[in-house]
């Protein structure tokens, strides 16, 4: 039976862990490592799971740890938040590189300069082109069932690419909320063996990692690499209509969640913990009778160019948010992509970008409600204010 | 906007190390023994002991959609006095709100202090120092504050809210601790003192 409990985000994820019972978890347990960590540590401790948990000095080598005992064929994960995901780096792309279907949840928060802990957007986007899928969630609910279907998704054999499962800093990962968590029997069940079909270990099939690659082939490697990540739309898919019809869930499973879209005007854009109160503002202009929408983007990597064009061509103006920037680039990371997804559209919508939350700056719902007021001046006077707006800044 | 009034929010004042980020807590996961969805979060910042903090707990019939911050509570929990005179606690409370104070002084003098004059607000205060020292020998507010909330709001049984403390803290705590805390919370519940 599913039973509802009073948990964090990170709590949530860490239970997520719990269920899949890893067989190796490889972490850096000081911070930036989060309470996640902390969590899984515990039932490692109280002999909940099975799983070899292996403490190392720092993110590079708790990836590092974790390339090598995920290529040996053990099931691996780890998690990770803002500058230790930066660490990492270096390795993220040695993952993806040798096809790795490691699952990460990470935690969403500021990079230093200058010093902060709060949430934002900048760290995963930092990786945006490591070659990892990027699930973004909403709140706990979806860290949650995230974390269980990336399992699916990244070990499908025409995948093997790893992913990462994104939770907004403190908002979500702090902050206690009531998460709905599934039997776990059924969970095992739908999350399944790891029967990987290449290992180092096996002597049968003897392969190599690891090797020099010049001129001669990296090239061509590296375009294979793509393989995994462009056929992973469809599982991803069809891993959410699978979950969905077994647990009954009322999360998004899409690419992105269209909400109220059928006959919009206007559109907001919208990652993680922010949707809920953008819902709520669109509800309330809705009522007032403005044809106000939102769509949640679930997947960042792959971003779903297509369908997102085929949604937003029939609006008449699109306000992306960002909750990161991407320094002399037009805008943040996501405005980035809609404006290329938008490219060749017909009658494409006006669209502007509007940067927010930057190390944990708050969001309410008047600010969102600010955006709408724009969207619908843009509408009409054919312009928007400004192509890049800054939500709640001090000027 | 709370968005209808099926939700309630609340935010809680206090200081670092007076536990008013595990009040927060424990009265969520004491209104979701009622069926209802729940929201614990506090502001977040480096905590530092004896800093002034601040921490939310929503209550909701229905599933909570936002995670922005409470700017216009319904009712604000105030877990040290002192704090009254440092920070605006009665900032975007509701016209008809509710706000509990830990201090030995009355209601009215309160309001005074507040500068709640003939404002709607209710007005309530409860020795939770008091009640904290007595029963725990040392002064942590925050259980006689969640005692005091349910004794005003009558949302929850002070029995339900002490049966979960136990519950959620047995194995953590040692027992003397545990009673002491469910003492806490039945006496506040029945001292909170109105206008």
């Amino acid at each position: 039976m599913p039973e509802l409990l009073a948990l964090t985000g990170n709590d949530a994820v860490a239970y997520a862990m719990k269920q899949i019972n890893p067989d190796v978890v490889a972490a850096y347990p000081i911070t930036p490592q989060t309470s996640l960590m902390q969590k899984f540590a515990d039932f490692v401790a109280d002999g909940e799971v099975d799983t070899e948990m292996v403490l190392v000095e720092s993110e590079h080598s708790a990836m590092s740890a974790v390339v090598g005992s995920q290529a040996a064929g053990a099931r691996t994960m780890t998690a990770t938040s803002a500058c230790g995901l930066a660490l990492m780096h270096e390795v993220l792309y040695i993952a993806a590189g040798y096809r790795l279907p490691v699952v990460m949840p990470v935690v969403n928060r500021a990079l230093s300069a200058p010093i902060n802990i709060q949430g934002d957007h900048s760290d995963t986007m930092g990786a945006r082109d490591a070659g990892w899928i990027h699930i973004f969630s909403e709140n706990a609910q979806e860290a949650y069932e995230n974390t269980l279907q990336a399992i699916r998704i990244a070990e499908h054999p025409e995948v093997l690419t790893p992913v990462m499962v994104t939770l907004d800093g403190f908002i979500i990962s702090h902050g206690v909320e009531t998460v709905q968590i599934f039997d776990t029997a059924r969970v095992q069940q739908f999350v399944g063996e790891y029967k990987p079909a290449f290992t180092l270990l096996n002597p049968h099939k003897p392969m190599t990692l690891g090797s020099l690659d010049f001129s001669d082939f990296y090239f061509e490697h590296k375009v294979s690499q793509l393989q995994g990540i462009n056929y992973s739309p469809k599982v991803i898919l069809e891993v959410g209509r699978e979950f969905q019809r077994t647990f009954g869930g009322d999360c998004c499973y899409e690419h992105f969640e269209a909400y109220r879209m059928d006959d919009a005007e206007m559109a907001v854009i919208v990652l993680g913990s922010t949707a809920g109160a953008t819902r709520m503002v669109v509800d309330d202009l809705r009522s007032r009778g403005i044809a106000a929408g939102m769509v949640k983007i679930r997947t960042f990597r792959p971003f779903p160019y297509e369908e997102l064009a085929a949604t937003l061509k029939k609006v008449k103006a699109v306000a992306v948010m960002d909750r990161s920037l991407a320094y002399g680039g037009d805008g943040g990371p996501v405005h980035i992509e809609v404006r290329s997804a938008m490219y060749g559209v017909n009658n494409a919508p006006l669209m502007a970008n509007y940067i927010y939350g930057l190390g944990g700056k708050p969001i309410d719902l008047v600010h969102i409600e600010s955006v709408f007021t724009d969207m619908q001046q843009a509408i009409a006077t054919g312009k928007f204010p400004r192509r890049i707006g800054y939500l709640n800044l001090k000027e | 906007m709370n968005d209808t009034k099926s939700m309630l929010e609340i935010r809680w004042h206090g200081r670092g190390g007076q536990g008013a980020v595990t009040a927060s807590k424990v009265l969520a996961e004491s209104a979701m023994s009622l069926g209802k969805y729940i929201q614990a979060f506090p502001e977040y910042g480096s905590e530092r002991q004896g800093a002034p903090i601040k921490s939310f707990t929503r209550i909701s019939e229905q599933r909570i959609m936002t995670h922005a911050q409470v700017n216009t509570p319904d009712v604000v929990m105030v877990l040290d006095p002192t704090l009254l005179s440092v920070i605006d606690v009665t900032e975007g409370l509701q016209e008809d709100g509710i706000i509990i104070i830990n201090t030995q002084s009355e209601p009215a003098e309160i309001r005074g202090k507040l500068n709640l004059h003939g404002r709607r607000a209710r007005v309530y205060t409860i020795d939770a120092t008091g009640i904290s020292l007595k029963h725990l020998g040392k002064s942590i507010p925050n259980t006689p504050m969640v005692g005091a909330f349910v004794g005003v709001t009558k949302l929850l049984a002070p029995e339900a809210v002490a049966e979960d403390f136990r519950k959620k803290f047995a194995g953590k705590f040692k027992e003397e601790i545990i009673q002491g805390n469910v003492q806490c919370i039945m006496d506040a519940a029945k001292e909170v003192k109105s206008e």
